[in-house]
């Protein structure tokens, strides 16, 4: 059926375009934007009352005029063209492609929103993930399913610690058909262009799918990027049953562009001016990670953010940390220590560490290690903040000790650089070396036998 | 166009999950509507002359205006009978397992389906006879729906009558089971089911104050900060403190006949979690299987922001329904939070003026009206029972100073208030014993004395001085150093730091340690008084110093006396108290000599 096209647009203003005298037009419907030069620019239906409808635009308004440009719907919410073609291809933030090379012929148009997992059937990840990072594989462990965030701030190397796990994540005693797909969400040239060469000198580049929307790019086309991506990734695990590593940088862009929309809708903010469905919005995006049923794909994801002022307490980190599955936490302190990487171990978790450790997984003295490590490093830490204030002579012996295993839990554990690829038996070998500071006695956390067994 | 079609319901506005539809007239507020050709389900929550707002508890997407709206007359309501057990709802009560079944592993809109299965039939045996005059709500016979749960079959709480016909057998939910005569001369067919709206609350006969302790075999929660049967417990802290894991562990282990989870806006995995952990769990008192006695409302993150708000409702109804059996239920709300903030997402569409940080003005009555659905009752049918609330609250960035949590202190009685020091400390549970606390210890004092110990509550005072002085000196120590203070306030450190440790850590995923028995938890804090109060003395009476009692090898062992298998309890207890003496005493013989 031919789709009339209405020139009857009334209002622009921003990311946002009223149009009137609308026919049969739905809620969350794709628009076309037609110019005089007959450029087209795609917008989304926000919301229809009687025949006037509002949407907000994907593209710049730049050139849009009241009088000549039309708009045409297009009967369906966004979609993305699915093939196995895309793997190895590069995409911009609508789903484009940009790398020169010809379209995609869609095995399937997949609409990009989101379709809730049925939570029954869902499979618990329980998967170990080798990322040789020790302060990951050990103390907060990647599973394979999960989503777990990195919290960066400006000025920390949070690309090159993705970088390093997009690299040289395994998992273990398996080959499984591994897919990278690779979200630039607003971020420089320069940080795209250091994922893009990493993945080429590593090869990677051939099993990997990318969506590029850089910081020159329209703020409100990043609302989309994120979608493209999970959605490609959904098709790459769960039609093609890759195991797909998917790594979203950054968030705070794309919550900027929420709330940009948000702010010219007129609607009342909550925190930090951000729309108060923020939460539910993050959520769309991060429950389609997981693992499913009878199905042999899976999608890990890590997000990457950065919170303004290092504060976790912003909205950003905040409502992530309430949906993922834990957190990996970068620290100025340790970068300025020259730790790297600089991961601040105490305020990270890794939520689903516990089902995918121990016997059969890593090891059977992980769970208890990683406890102690833990515990003995916290106090090792309140240890040296005391003598921070009073000076070594004033703390106990014993504290003394934990003084020690702190430092030399962090030059030896922590500080591995981005080049070096443990396995988590190395992992954990250290940490017992490192446990052999402590006398025997102070290691509550760990079961009796195992402590027989591996202490020596 | 035909005068008929102009007269239909029809929508005129799509705005996310709020639809305006006009033709309305006919409707009344809360009422249940299907919208579009999807037909998804909603609820009316305005009427403005011929116009009504309608939430609607599934995504839009696709919706537009000239569709047509299906009025239902009734408003939202939830299934209560045999197959809630074990079983698993969406917010709005769909059965989410059926739902895969038919539908695959993701979810479709517009599914209209039963929340009880119509197929399954029950053995059914009455209790009661032809020609009994009955009141609202009497049992009137039983299903042995699971292992642990016996299913009585009650009248409606607004249904009474004389009994004309009762049968004994296997029914489905829908089948007749009997007849009664209304006063009024009606006669009413009987069913296995029966359906209530759920915002509004099942009737009882009366309240009682709290009176008996909800056991959870959490040592810091039984212990320190206990909850009574019918009480209402608040659990806030920042993402990352365990909020979830300690919600978890009052599922598996308190001691009630039902549990009622509500998963509202949280993770979907968390479901999952619970739905291959609970069937895999021995219940403690029943030595049946969790899941035998639980049932699950899943609102997860990504699932519609209205049906969110239904779900704290769902829940609670189904919740009462058991209560009114005569069974002792705990409700776990995961988080409402996330129930808040879906209000106010709803409440911004409607434009309404907001109130705190968004939230609309009627944020406070609506968290107290459901808290207070909790609380010890005597039922329609004269039982004494209970229904317990744990809800947990999700403050941003953990500062317990918004709304929400400000909201809701106002109502609970106890407060488990998470910290994410101790988090990082890998302490867990945890619950910070300085800040948080319960204001029933009083109600339920007695019970402890009589049941388990006349020194408890003294036991359990020396405990929370010795925490509090710990607290205190750490400061003192912080500013001047540790040689400034005396051996007895440094042995009230190291017991403290026992303490802790050693009772109050417990590790949520160790075979013995996830539960300790009243009588374990007692005779701990038994030993660590003994402990301090002899070291105490030894201090006092020679120059023994607190590093020497420090090193004694029986410390050790009141540290290891949570992991001692239950058989070996009472043997082990004592053995460490005389120890404790001993080892003591001949280091301070020493001294002297």
């Amino acid at each position: 059926m031919q789709k009339k096209e209405y020139k009857t647009i009334k209002e622009i203003a921003g990311p946002l375009m009223l149009i009137e005298n609308v026919e049969n037009v739905c809620y969350n419907e794709i628009g076309e934007i037609i110019l005089s030069n007959n450029e087209k620019r795609l917008c989304r239906v926000l919301e229809v009352d009687e025949n006037k409808a509002l949407v907000q635009l994907f593209e710049s308004g730049f050139g849009i005029n009241l009088k000549q440009s039309r708009v045409k719907f297009l009967g369906h919410s966004m979609q993305f063209n699915a093939s196995r073609e895309i793997i190895g291809r590069r995409f911009n933030g609508l789903g484009k492609p940009i790398d020169g090379l010809p379209e995609i012929i869609p095995e399937k148009s997949l609409e990009i929103d989101p379709i809730t997992i049925n939570p029954t059937q869902r499979s618990y990840p329980n998967e170990f993930i080798q990322t040789g990072v020790s302060a990951i594989d050990g103390l907060n462990t990647l599973v394979k399913g999960q989503k777990l965030p990195i919290f960066s701030a400006s000025g920390l190397p949070h690309k090159n610690l993705a970088a390093q796990i997009a690299r040289q994540a395994t998992v273990l005693n398996k080959s499984e058909n591994f897919a990278i797909v690779f979200a630039a969400i607003g971020i420089t040239f320069e940080e795209a262009d250091f994922f893009i060469k990493n993945f080429e000198k590593t090869n990677s580049i051939n099993h990997s799918v990318m969506f590029i929307n850089l910081a020159n790019d329209p703020a409100i086309e990043r609302i989309a990027t994120p979608k493209m991506a999970l959605t490609a990734a959904e098709y790459l695990a769960f039609t093609l049953n890759m195991t797909v590593l998917v790594i979203l940088t950054d968030i705070t862009n794309y919550a900027d562009a929420l709330r940009e929309v948000s702010a010219a809708k007129k609607e009342i903010p909550s925190r930090r001016g951000y729309p108060g469905y923020m939460y539910t919005d993050f959520a769309s995006l991060y429950e389609r990670a997981g693992t499913i049923k009878n199905k042999k794909g899976s999608i890990t994801m890590i997000p990457i953010l950065t919170m303004p002022e290092d504060d976790k307490t912003h909205p950003i980190p905040d409502l992530t940390g309430y949906i993922t599955e834990g957190q990996i936490i970068l620290n100025r302190e340790l970068l300025n220590k020259n730790i790297n990487p600089p991961i601040d171990v105490l305020s990270s978790l890794s939520r689903l560490k516990d089902k995918g450790i121990g016997e059969g997984k890593t090891r059977k003295d992980h769970k208890d290690i990683l406890n102690q490590l833990f515990s003995s490093y916290a106090i090792g830490k309140n240890a040296r903040e005391l003598v921070e204030i009073l000076g070594e002579d004033s703390i106990s012996k014993l504290d003394f000790k934990y003084l020690k295993f702190a430092e030399e839990f962090e030059k030896n554990f922590l500080n591995q650089g981005y080049h070096k690829n443990r396995t988590i038996e190395e992992t954990l070998n250290i940490g017992w070396q490192l446990l052999k500071i402590l006398p025997k006695s102070e290691l509550k956390r760990i079961d009796y036998n195992i402590l027989e067994e591996y202490y020596k | 166009m035909p005068l008929e079609n102009l007269e239909k319901p029809t929508i005129t506005k799509v705005a996310g999950p709020l639809v305006v539809a006009k033709n309305m007239k006919n409707t009344s507020l809360y009422d249940m509507v299907k919208v579009g050709k999807l037909g998804l389900i909603g609820e009316i929550i305005e009427i403005h002359q011929d116009k009504a707002s309608i939430q609607v508890y599934e995504e839009t997407s696709g919706v537009g205006p000239g569709e047509e709206v299906v009025l239902l007359n009734h408003p939202l309501s939830i299934e209560l009978g045999p197959g809630l057990l074990g079983n698993i709802f969406d917010g709005i009560g769909r059965p989410l397992s059926f739902l895969a079944e038919n539908y695959g592993e993701r979810l479709k809109r517009g599914v209209e389906i039963s929340s009880l299965n119509r197929e399954k039939k029950y053995e059914f045996t009455p209790t009661v006879k032809v020609s009994e005059k009955l009141k609202k709500g009497a049992i009137i016979g039983f299903v042995n729906e699971t292992k642990s749960v016996c299913h009585k079959i009650m009248l409606p709480p607004n249904l009474s009558g004389e009994i004309l016909e009762i049968k004994e057998g296997k029914f489905t939910v829908k089948e007749t089971i009997g007849t009664v005569k209304k006063e009024d001369g009606t006669i009413l067919n009987l069913t296995l089911m029966q359906k209530f709206p759920v915002r509004k609350q099942r009737p009882f006969l009366k309240k009682l104050a709290p009176k008996f302790p909800l056991i959870t075999g959490q040592r810091i929660i039984d212990s320190l900060f206990p909850i009574a049967k019918g009480g209402i417990a608040a659990v806030p802290g920042p993402f990352g403190s365990g909020k979830t894991i300690v919600q978890h562990q009052i599922a598996k282990w308190a001691d009630a006949d039902v549990i009622i989870y509500i998963g509202c806006g949280e993770r979907g995995n968390e479901m999952t979690d619970i739905l291959n952990e609970f069937p895999t769990i021995k219940d403690p008192k029943t030595n049946t299987n969790l899941m035998e006695k639980t049932v699950l409302i899943a609102n997860t993150s990504d699932m519609p922001v209205a049906a969110r708000e239904a779900s704290i409702y769902t829940g609670i109804t189904i919740a009462e329904y058991f209560r009114d059996m005569g069974l002792n239920v705990a409700l776990i709300a995961d988080s409402t939070s996330r129930w808040a903030e879906a209000l106010r997402e709803m409440s911004g569409r409607l434009q309404e003026m907001p109130g705190e940080e968004g939230y609309p003005a009627y944020l406070g009555s609506r968290l107290a009206e459901f808290y207070e659905r909790a609380g010890r009752v005597i039922t329609l049918n004269n039982k004494e029972t209970s229904l317990t609330i744990i809800g947990a609250v999700s403050p941003p960035g953990g500062d317990i100073s918004e709304p929400v949590s400000q909201a809701t202190l106002r109502i609970v009685k106890v407060f488990w208030g998470l910290d994410s020091n101790l988090a990082y400390k890998r302490h867990f549970p945890a619950i910070n014993w300085l800040k948080s606390y319960s204001l029933y210890w009083e109600n339920i004092k007695e019970w402890f004395e009589e049941n388990i110990s006349k020194d408890w509550e003294v036991l359990r005072l020396k405990i929370i001085n010795l925490l509090q002085d710990e607290a205190k000196l750490e400061e003192i120590v912080k500013l001047v150093g540790m040689n400034s203070i005396t051996e007895t306030e440094k042995l009230k450190l190291e017991v403290a730091k026992c303490i802790r440790e050693d009772f109050l850590h417990q590790n949520a995923f160790h075979e013995i340690d996830c539960f300790s028995s009243l009588e374990r938890q007692f005779m701990m804090m038994k030993m660590l008084i003994c402990f301090f109060e002899t070291a105490k003395e030894a201090i006092s009476s020679s120059s023994t110093t607190v590093e020497e009692i420090c090193d004694i090898s029986v410390k050790e062992e009141i540290g290891r006396f949570k992991y001692v298998s239950n058989s070996n309890l009472k043997q082990e207890y004592e053995k460490i108290l005389k120890k404790i003496k001993t080892e003591i005493f001949n280091l301070n013989k020493l001294k002297i000599e």
